[in-house]
């Protein structure tokens, strides 16, 4: 989620540089990585948690506490799984507007808005009552998607940067 | 990346085949966006990729401007077109569509429209503007939800000016009866607060009733404003500093409903902000700051070491502790909690306490100290971030003595991640500005490769815009400096600046005059202070700047002073003859210094073959051969003509400080130097400080380490060879390292020239002063023996040597000759959880000489830790009576010893003991052993427990507690692995023993 101005190639190259930097640092070093020119200066950090083939990646200022943000980080990725009983990749793929919507319970234009997974539940349900009711029939798509998880899943070849600062697949480095 | 693609491709049609059929038919759209990402995911090239996202875009377009698509349609194209622009192509077309979808779609439609509004445009987009009726109808709705949705827009981006509009609205919900609502109202009004100050100055009250909402929700969305109101303007709001620790103080002790609660902890994020608002408040205010020691330590004692957030919590309280007014007891505990972050293995943890001592080293340089070796092994860290924030660190403990080790340290660093600008910048700058605060103070002692080094670094590297800025940073630098006074300024340093004006001077030149600089070097060889050697890098200067006319003339006149005046130096003479033909022939100038040839390095022929012919015509002639400078004085020594050694010192102790400079390396040989000057000023705060320097001295002593000596000293080790260092200087410290110690040399010597000049004991590796007491506190523990010994060796000597001026170690060797024997007492005060059972006293001590004595000492009452202090009063034979003090810092560990019990017996003595406690650990995991093996292994090494017996996933373990004479008393423990941690139970006769033991099983399972 932007909540600063900027346009749209400064946008790209952020994702891009982002997930260079963080894709290739090892398992035993630390979650955190201080400000480059891009994300704003030296005051800016970008704190990260990698599950599986997922990355998700937090751009804080300083007046975020690095080891809380650490655990918000962990709060978002067990509520997106309860909200998708067994979150996996695909469910972040092809519900992106849920996804949005669950962070942006959490952090409302770039401030922490709630940080009880329960509360967020909560309030995400209260939304997709109104989505059932309104919707009918089309929580089929769901289904399958839920068939598709049970399968063996080979791992996405995309990562998916949700955070403070993007909620955007980025392009491949393969891709030449 | 290229098989996983594969793999996924291969997987996908099935996958998406799945999809289509669920949907069956019924669900074009949704199809129509598997679709999209099954493309995206078959791609094979990027330039696939802009073909696909072109068509895709199309058929968005289409379908938009179609008027039979439903809002039902909208809401799933508006998703695609989200998509798209993930990928970086632009759907402006599609912006006044999901506006219109956020306008008239239902509730559901409605929020894709605001996501995608809010994705897709920035807070300037006139399209905002068209935002602003639905957002307005919307706060006004009945319909929670849509509310929150509209709030949610508002705080994330909304057109500064039309604030006002919506205002009231968004104020209005603050008496909301719902909770959400009223804490989103919050928010969204800080946001304002954000970019548009000035138009919610007149709700200030209102936050303060937030604040005191009776929703804990509510109130924490609050302190975000406070949070930021308390850090532009502390002043106004110090009367919340009660509130604040009250709520503080209700947050730790868990007065808040259990559903705050994450991972057992109350609030944690709640906690960190208050500590956050608190530092604030409470900075350089010290009635501020005394309302809330309380509640400070009672976080940190809450805030057990068991979770990632209570480290976080930690971590803030530290910081806190350290921003407010001191107090020494906080202060301490905070500094212990330093201690565990750096020490801990937990990478993030180290980085947190790498950066809490960066913070607090700035108050205290000599909280680093107990930490040497862990800041040591984390410059060599494989993590690049750590390795940053260790020389962060070191750069805060920069004085004029450590400056050369740590320069080297950041310029090596420099040279293996060039690949990364930000961290060339970011240290480029430190090493820049710890050149010019201590060029100017080291100075002229600094190594010759160090401003060598330094101009290299100015020099190498591609001309990008990092580089420039450095470059024209540091010529702005010096240019202040020298408008300054100069007179003080050391002569290398001096060279230094007229290099880098003579190469970059031409960066700045847009901006000033280009006489300018001229002038002040032309001032610089004006100055009488100012060496030869510095007058020629002057005039080089010169001369790669004399290109305007101004700057001709000044050189011109310059030149004739230097040849005319009949100056008797012949390189002064050809420089400025250089400098008088260049700036007369502008054509020869251009040729010689091209002006875009400076950035390329001129290659230098180093093997002279262009004089080739001349040697051989030289030879022909009958000229000798020509001979290195090495190669003539092999000859000289093999001659005997002439003994270019310095003839061999007689007396020993030169023997030593030869040998230490040796081992040293070379740079602290110049820092001895400008040590001993202010020796006598050490000697007297040598006396005074004993008492604090002690923990640290005894690792850092002498030698620079002395803690591989405690440990050499648990097997029994012949008491004569302990002191030797300082009693018999005939065998120097330098020359009998201990072997097998070998690796760590390095890192040792590497920390005594990192960490010298951060307090004064280190100067009793260079210097010897008068009037001094050695006091050497040995912990010595003997296995073999039944009862512990605690030995206290005190070998020391006084002499009675005046000499007040030793700029050399040859003087200090005076010292060590003239030797008095004296009288001694010692007196040891003892705790009330100390007994010392027996003891010899001290005698008279000659010269060269020692006096041990020893005490066994025990363990009256069990508890964590216990201080030893003592007083040793001494005479010299004509002189006053002295004393000096020690200290000793005696650990439960060093009272325990293993208790060998059969399986049986611990089970009759388990039902007998009373005290008991119960706690779970964590488990220490190691590869080959199992985890419980493993813990108790560690327990073993640490505590000296005996370990009775393992069966299965628990294991049973016995220790005795020295407590007089004879066995001691035991306490015993049973374990047991649950899920992942060890579940602990202990028991023991002793009332504080358990809990005193549990202390330290944790703190030796946390180092582990």
């Amino acid at each position: 989620m932007w909540t600063l101005e900027r346009n749209e190639d400064t946008e790209q190259q952020i994702i891009r540089e982002t997930f260079h930097l963080v894709s290739k640092r090892d398992e035993n070093v630390c979650n955190f990585l201080e400000g480059g020119m891009l994300i704003g200066g030296s005051e800016n950090r970008l704190i990260y948690r990698h599950y599986a083939t997922l990355y998700f990646v937090f751009c804080v200022d300083s007046s975020e506490s690095e080891l809380g943000i650490l655990d918000l980080i962990q709060v978002f990725v067990e509520t997106l799984d309860k909200c998708f009983e067994n979150v996996c990749e695909l469910d972040l793929i092809f519900h992106v507007d849920k996804v949005h919507n669950i962070l942006a319970e959490m952090v409302m234009g770039g401030m922490v808005l709630e940080t009880n997974m329960n509360e967020i539940i909560i309030q995400v349900d209260a939304q997709n009552k109104m989505e059932k009711s309104e919707a009918g029939i089309a929580g089929a798509p769901a289904r399958a998607v839920s068939a598709v998880k049970n399968m063996n899943l080979p791992e996405m070849p995309r990562n998916i940067n949700i955070g403070d600062i993007s909620i955007k697949v980025p392009n491949l480095p393969s891709f030449k | 990346m290229s098989d996983v693609v594969e793999k996924t491709l291969s997987a996908l049609p099935s996958l998406l085949s799945l999809d289509s059929q669920a949907g069956a038919g019924k669900l074009s759209p949704s199809s129509k966006l598997g679709n999209l990402i099954k493309g995206i995911t078959e791609l094979t090239s990027k330039h696939e990729e802009e073909t696909l996202i072109k068509k895709e875009l199309e058929s968005i377009k289409e379908q938009v401007a179609s008027p039979n698509t439903t809002m039902r349609q909208m809401k799933e194209i508006m998703v695609r077109a989200i998509y798209c622009e993930m990928l970086g192509y632009q759907a402006s077309f599609s912006y006044i569509h999901a506006i219109k979808l956020a306008q008239q779609g239902s509730v559901l439609e409605k929020r894709v429209g605001y996501l995608a509004v809010s994705l897709f445009l920035n807070e300037t987009d006139e399209f905002l503007l068209l935002l602003v009726n639905t957002v307005l109808k919307d706060l006004q709705s009945t319909n929670l939800i849509e509310v929150c949705m509209a709030l949610t827009v508002v705080s994330q981006m909304f057109p500064k000016d039309m604030i006002p509009a919506i205002l009231p609205v968004v104020e209005e919900k603050l008496t909301h009866p719902k909770e959400i609502i009223r804490r989103k109202a919050v928010l969204a009004l800080y946001k304002f607060y954000l970019i548009a100050p000035n138009q919610v100055q007149h709700i200030h009250s209102k936050f303060r009733k937030a604040l005191c909402d009776k929703d804990p929700g509510v109130m924490t969305a609050s302190l975000h404003i406070y949070l930021q109101l308390i850090k532009e303007n502390p002043e106004s709001y110090k009367d919340l500093t009660g509130s604040m620790v009250t709520i503080l103080r209700q947050v730790v002790g868990g007065k808040l409903p259990l559903d705050f609660n994450y991972h057992s902890v109350p609030a944690p994020w709640l906690q960190i902000q208050l500590l956050r608002i608190l530092a604030y408040l409470g900075k350089e205010d010290q009635g501020t700051s005394e309302m809330m020691y309380d509640v400070l330590e009672e976080s940190l004692r809450r805030a057990e070491m068991n979770h990632n957030i209570t480290y976080a919590i930690l971590f803030e309280c530290v910081k806190t502790i350290y921003t407010v007014h001191p107090k020494s007891q906080l202060l301490e505990k905070a500094a212990e909690c330093i201690g565990n972050f750096v020490l801990s293995p937990k990478i993030n943890l180290k980085y947190l306490g790498l950066k809490a001592l960066t913070y607090v080293v700035q108050q205290d340089a000599n909280l680093a100290l107990p930490h040497q070796m862990t800041i040591i092994e984390c410059l060599d860290h494989s993590d690049v971030i750590i390795k940053r924030e260790t020389l962060e660190l070191l750069f805060r403990i920069t004085n004029a003595q450590n400056v050369t080790v740590i320069v080297e340290k950041m310029l090596e660093f420099l040279r293996l991640t060039c690949d990364d600008y930000s961290t060339i910048d970011l240290v480029g700058k430190v090493a820049e500005l710890t050149m010019n605060s201590v060029f100017s103070l080291g100075g002229d002692v600094m190594q010759p490769d160090i401003p060598n080094n330094f101009l290299r670094l100015l020099a190498e590297g591609v001309d990008n815009v990092e580089d420039r800025q450095l470059r024209l940073f540091a010529v702005d630098s010096y240019v202040s400096l020298l408008q300054g006074e100069t007179a003080k300024l050391p002569q290398r340093f001096l060279q230094v600046i007229s290099w880098v004006l003579g190469e970059y001077s031409y960066l700045r030149e847009e901006e000033s005059d280009p006489g300018s600089v001229m002038r002040l070097l032309a001032r610089l060889l004006d100055q009488r202070h100012t060496s030869t050697e510095t007058r020629s890098w002057v005039l080089g200067a010169m001369t790669k700047l004399c290109s305007s006319p101004v700057s001709v003339a000044l050189a011109r006149d310059v030149c004739e002073r230097y040849l005319y005046s009949g100056s008797l130096n012949t390189v002064l003479r050809q420089k400025a003859q250089e400098l008088m033909i260049l700036s007369q022939d502008t054509k020869l100038r251009a040729r010689v210094l091209p002006a875009e040839g400076r950035l390329e390095s001129p290659e230098v022929d180093s093997s002279l073959s262009f004089l080739d012919g001349y040697v051989s015509d030289a030879l022909a002639a009958g000229a000798a051969p020509y001979k290195s400078p090495h190669q003539r004085q092999e000859d000289l020594v093999q001659e005997k003509a002439l003994s270019l050694e310095p003839y061999g010192l007689s007396l020993p102790v030169s023997l030593s400080s030869c040998s230490i400079t040796d081992r040293r390396s070379p740079t602290l040989l110049s820092m001895s130097s400008g040590l001993s000057g202010n020796s006598t000023e050490l000697s007297h705060q040598e006396g005074s400080t004993t008492l604090k320097l002690e923990g640290v001295k005894r690792v850092w002593g002498k030698d620079g380490y002395l803690a591989q000596q405690q440990s050499a000293g648990e097997t029994p080790t012949p008491l004569v060879e302990l002191p030797s260092p300082l009693l018999s200087p005939q065998s120097p410290p330098s020359q009998k390292p201990s072997s097998g110690l070998e690796p760590d040399q390095e890192k040792r010597q590497l920390a005594s020239s990192l960490f010298v000049g951060l307090g004064s004991h280190n100067s009793v590796c260079l210097v010897r002063l008068p009037s001094t007491v050695w006091l050497f506190i040995k912990n010595c523990q003997s296995a073999n023996q039944s009862n512990v010994v605690k030995s206290l060796f005190k070998p020391f000597y006084i002499n009675s040597c005046q000499s007040k001026n030793h700029g050399s170690f040859v003087k200090v060797s005076g010292i060590f000759a003239a030797r008095k024997s004296c009288q001694t007492d010692d007196s040891c005060c003892f705790p009330p959880q100390i007994s010392c059972i027996s003891g010899s006293p001290l005698k008279e001590v000659k010269g060269h000489s020692v006096s041990v004595c020893l005490h066994t000492v025990v363990m009256k009452r069990a508890s964590v830790q216990v201080e030893l202090a003592g007083l040793l009063s001494y005479q010299r034979p004509l002189g006053q009576p002295q004393a000096a003090q020690f200290s000793l810092s005696l650990s439960l560990k060093h009272f325990l010893r293993p208790l060998t019990v059969s399986t049986g017996d611990y089970g009759k003595m388990w039902l007998s003991f009373s005290h008991d406690l119960k706690q779970n650990l964590r488990l220490v995991t190691t590869e080959h052993q199992e985890p419980l093996t493993a813990t108790l292994d560690a327990l073993k090494g640490k505590l000296h427990l005996h370990v009775v017996d393992i069966i299965g996933s628990e294991g049973i373990v016995a220790c005795r507690l020295l407590q007089g004479p004879g066995q001691g008393q035991p306490c015993l423990l049973h374990c047991r692995v649950h899920a992942d941690s060890l579940a602990v139970w202990l028991r023991s006769p002793v009332p504080e023993l358990p809990d005193s033991l549990l202390y330290h099983c944790q703190k030796a399972l946390t180092e582990t």
